[in-house]
């Protein structure tokens, strides 16, 4: 088995599907990774699709109101635990070992572990669609009671899938931690870390911080259900409140673990096509790091409505308003990088700039929703949908695609069709704002969110937010079929792929040997 | 490659993340009382200040202020019972021991437990009204058709800030007759 693989420096994969069962090759298991992660991307984009076509028209067309909400609730979950945060998981493993120079993760036999406890998670929450009493219809961010006095019995699977997803993350990261920290090549500084890296870092820690509270909460939840206790029922002295306080302590942490290490990827891409060095690399390393600290301090602005007084709604405004200053510190870099630089538009480069455009976008309706008494009007319409998505589908979801264009030459060791990738990029950039742009009018004419029907004056920002819904929703099995046709063959790619880029992937032949810096390579 | 040291390095640096993960499992449960003693202390959510006993003797009644104390009562989801204040609301002076008394009835054909939870707004006020005895500490058990008059004792705090002139004390009633059947006692203040 690959286990020996200290032995024999320069033996190949195993064969057949043992191969990939008992693997503990961070290629192999960033690959496993990545295809899972895109199964759950379509899976949830599934769940999406029939979200938006129950809402093309006003009334009820196709599904329930209550099957309504399991969708809604299963879009968010699959979406959030299964294709983002696995993806950047599946590209951590491909890349921060070749780019720090190490020969493969620190832990390689809890890698395999933190894989393979997956799947199970996720048939686990799946199943649930197939039970007598449904899926969870309590929304993605499973409010108490909801989740626990009213919920479905098919709870308890959540729960279950919920901590097993939960020790998939820290395992996870643990070993990105000790592999960063400990297996860097002699002269890879902290400060020479490509900034994919440094991302990594501080996610994994944010991870390592925030997935056992996530851990805690569904254990009060499974012991209020199963155990009498009442820690969110206000009949025996708990408060619902408090699952709304330990929840968004986890919540908030959340987004920015998917979105540090897109900011990463970014910061690679930008660089290599405007063959230009990044501009503030240090600012960008500071950056992050305040973004991730203030992170912890802002969660209540989830909450505003629920009652806080006027003092916690003022420190958790201007907290969170904080947030934009080292945000605004990396888009004025990202920009600046480009500035004078010799910019070619290849795939990646264009989903990196639609990020940089359209992430700010999110942010900025973010900074919205962040004003307190604004945010009276705005809570639970879809204007805090559009905010959202335009965070995690141009911002976490475009950075994932731009990476897998970017670095599919070095997996695969063949060029993608550069004309199917710009048509790719194309389709996806305008579905996704003919999808989610109108979203934000529908919100600020007050259309309020996990509503299956709606009143006759949102019908037409809807059906065109549908449309854009299935236009982004069926360009991706381009994507699928882009990928496939590069893994089956094509232009052979060269060492360094692309004309601009600098690091240490880049030095290794296309495709990335089997076994990679099994010696440390110099560093410069 | 020189296994041995970073082996033991990548061991103890996974030792101490792994403590971490125990650790901030913890904190996430340390947030329960940690979210208790925090609005305690700052009076948020309306819990009123706890069980005090009254000093009937020595306590001072400042007869030049006047507050209104309102009350509420509202049932939770599914309790069946009728459930009112039989004042709407009283004029107190702080540091005044005050009684008033709540009306239920169990309408329906079955034996429900009820267990009421107070909250006092503005919240600012809620520390300084204090509930000597209240139908609140214990779990309420009607029998059908049966109806009863629960008593509630307070007082004023007299350090209750000038601005506050009115409060109002509500209470829901839980339908707890599944829930917590089996324990006779429980404390919510």
């Amino acid at each position: 088995m690959a286990t020996g693989h200290d032995d024999h420096d320069h033996h190949g994969p195993a064969k057949g599907f043992t191969r990939w069962l008992y693997t503990t090759n961070h290629k192999d298991i960033g690959s496993m990774y990545l295809w899972f992660s895109f199964a759950m991307f379509l899976l949830g984009g599934t769940f999406a699709l029939v979200i938006r076509a129950e809402l093309f028209q006003p009334g009820l067309q196709f599904v329930d109101p209550n099957f309504f909400n399991q969708m809604t609730t299963m879009h968010g979950l699959v979406m959030v635990f299964g294709a983002v945060m696995p993806a950047f998981v599946g590209l951590a493993n491909w890349m921060v070992p070749m780019m720090i120079g190490a020969p493969d993760m620190a832990l390689p036999r809890m890698n395999n572990w933190s894989f393979w406890i997956l799947p199970f998670a996720f048939t686990m929450l799946a199943s649930t669609l197939l039970m007598d009493s449904g899926a969870p219809n309590f929304g993605w961010t499973f409010y108490a009671p909801l989740s626990t006095t009213y919920a479905p019995s098919s709870v308890t699977f959540f729960i279950f899938a919920i901590h097993i997803m939960g020790a998939s993350s820290i395992m996870g990261s643990i070993n990105i931690v000790a592999t960063i920290q400990n297996l860097r090549a002699p002269g890879m500084t902290y400060m020479k870390m490509p900034l994919f890296v440094w991302t990594w870092l501080i996610t994994a820690y944010l991870l390592i911080a925030v997935m056992p509270v996530l851990a805690g909460v569904v254990t009060m939840m499974l012991f209020d259900i199963h155990f009498g206790t009442s820690f969110f029922n206000a009949a025996g002295g708990g408060d619902p409140v408090l699952f709304q306080h330990v929840f968004w302590f986890f919540g908030h942490p959340e987004v920015y673990i998917m979105i540090l290490p897109a900011f990463g990827v970014v910061s690679e891409i930008i660089p290599t096509f405007s063959r230009k060095k990044l501009f503030g690399y240090d600012s960008m390393v500071y950056a992050t790091s305040s973004i991730a600290f203030l992170s912890f301090i802002v969660w209540a602005h989830h909450m505003f409505t629920t009652g806080m007084p006027l003092a916690g709604e003022l420190f958790f405004m201007y907290a969170t308003m904080l947030i934009a200053v080292p945000t605004g510190v990396k888009v004025f870099n990202w920009i600046t990088t480009m500035f004078k630089g010799s910019i070619s538009f290849e795939t990646p480069m264009l989903f990196s700039i639609a990020f940089v455009v359209l992430f700010t976008c999110g942010g900025f309706t973010g900074l919205m929703l962040a004003i307190a008494p604004a945010d009276f009007q705005y809570h639970d319409t879809y204007f805090v949908v559009a905010h959202f998505h335009y965070v995690l589908v141009p911002g976490a979801i475009f950075s994932i695609m731009a990476a897998a264009y970017y670095w599919l030459p070095k997996w695969t060791g063949n060029m993608y069709d550069e004309t199917l990738g710009k048509l790719h990029f194309w389709l996806s950039f305008v579905g996704i704002n003919v999808l989610f742009f109108p979203q934000h009018f529908l919100g600020l004419a007050g259309m309020p969110r996990r509503i299956p029907d709606y009143a006759l004056q949102f019908a037409d920002f809807n059906m065109v937010s549908s449309v854009g819904a299935f236009i982004f929703g069926f360009s991706q099995l381009l994507f699928l079929f882009i990928v496939v046709k590069t893994v089956m063959g094509g232009k052979k790619a060269t060492a360094q792929v692309w004309e601009g880029a600098e690091g240490l992937e880049w030095t290794v032949p296309s495709p990335a040997p089997y076994h990679t810096f099994s010696t440390p390579p110099p560093i410069k | 490659m020189n296994e041995k040291p970073q082996q033991s390095t990548t061991g103890k640096l996974v030792a101490k993340l792994a403590l971490t993960v125990v650790a901030m499992f913890g904190f996430g449960f340390a947030m329960v009382p940690l979210y208790d003693v925090f609005c305690e202390i700052t009076g948020l959510n309306g819990k009123t200040g706890g069980k005090e006993v009254y000093e009937a003797t020595t306590a001072e009644i400042d007869t030049t202020r006047v507050v209104t104390v309102q009350f509420a009562s509202t049932n939770n989801g599914a309790m069946s019972w009728e459930f009112h204040p039989m004042q709407n609301s009283i004029e107190v002076h702080p540091g005044e021991l005050n009684e008033v008394k709540f009306f239920a009835r169990n309408p329906s054909a079955a034996r429900v437990v009820g267990q009421a939870v107070p909250s006092v707004s503005p919240s600012i006020g809620a520390e300084y009204l204090h509930k000597t005895e209240c139908f609140c500490f214990t779990q309420q058990v009607l029998e059908a058709g049966e109806s009863i008059e629960m008593p509630v004792r307070f007082f004023v705090d007299k350090a209750l800030p000038a601005d506050v002139n009115k409060m109002t004390l509500s209470y829901t009633l839980f339908d707890v007759t599944t829930n917590f059947a089996s324990e006779p006692q429980l404390t919510a203040n």
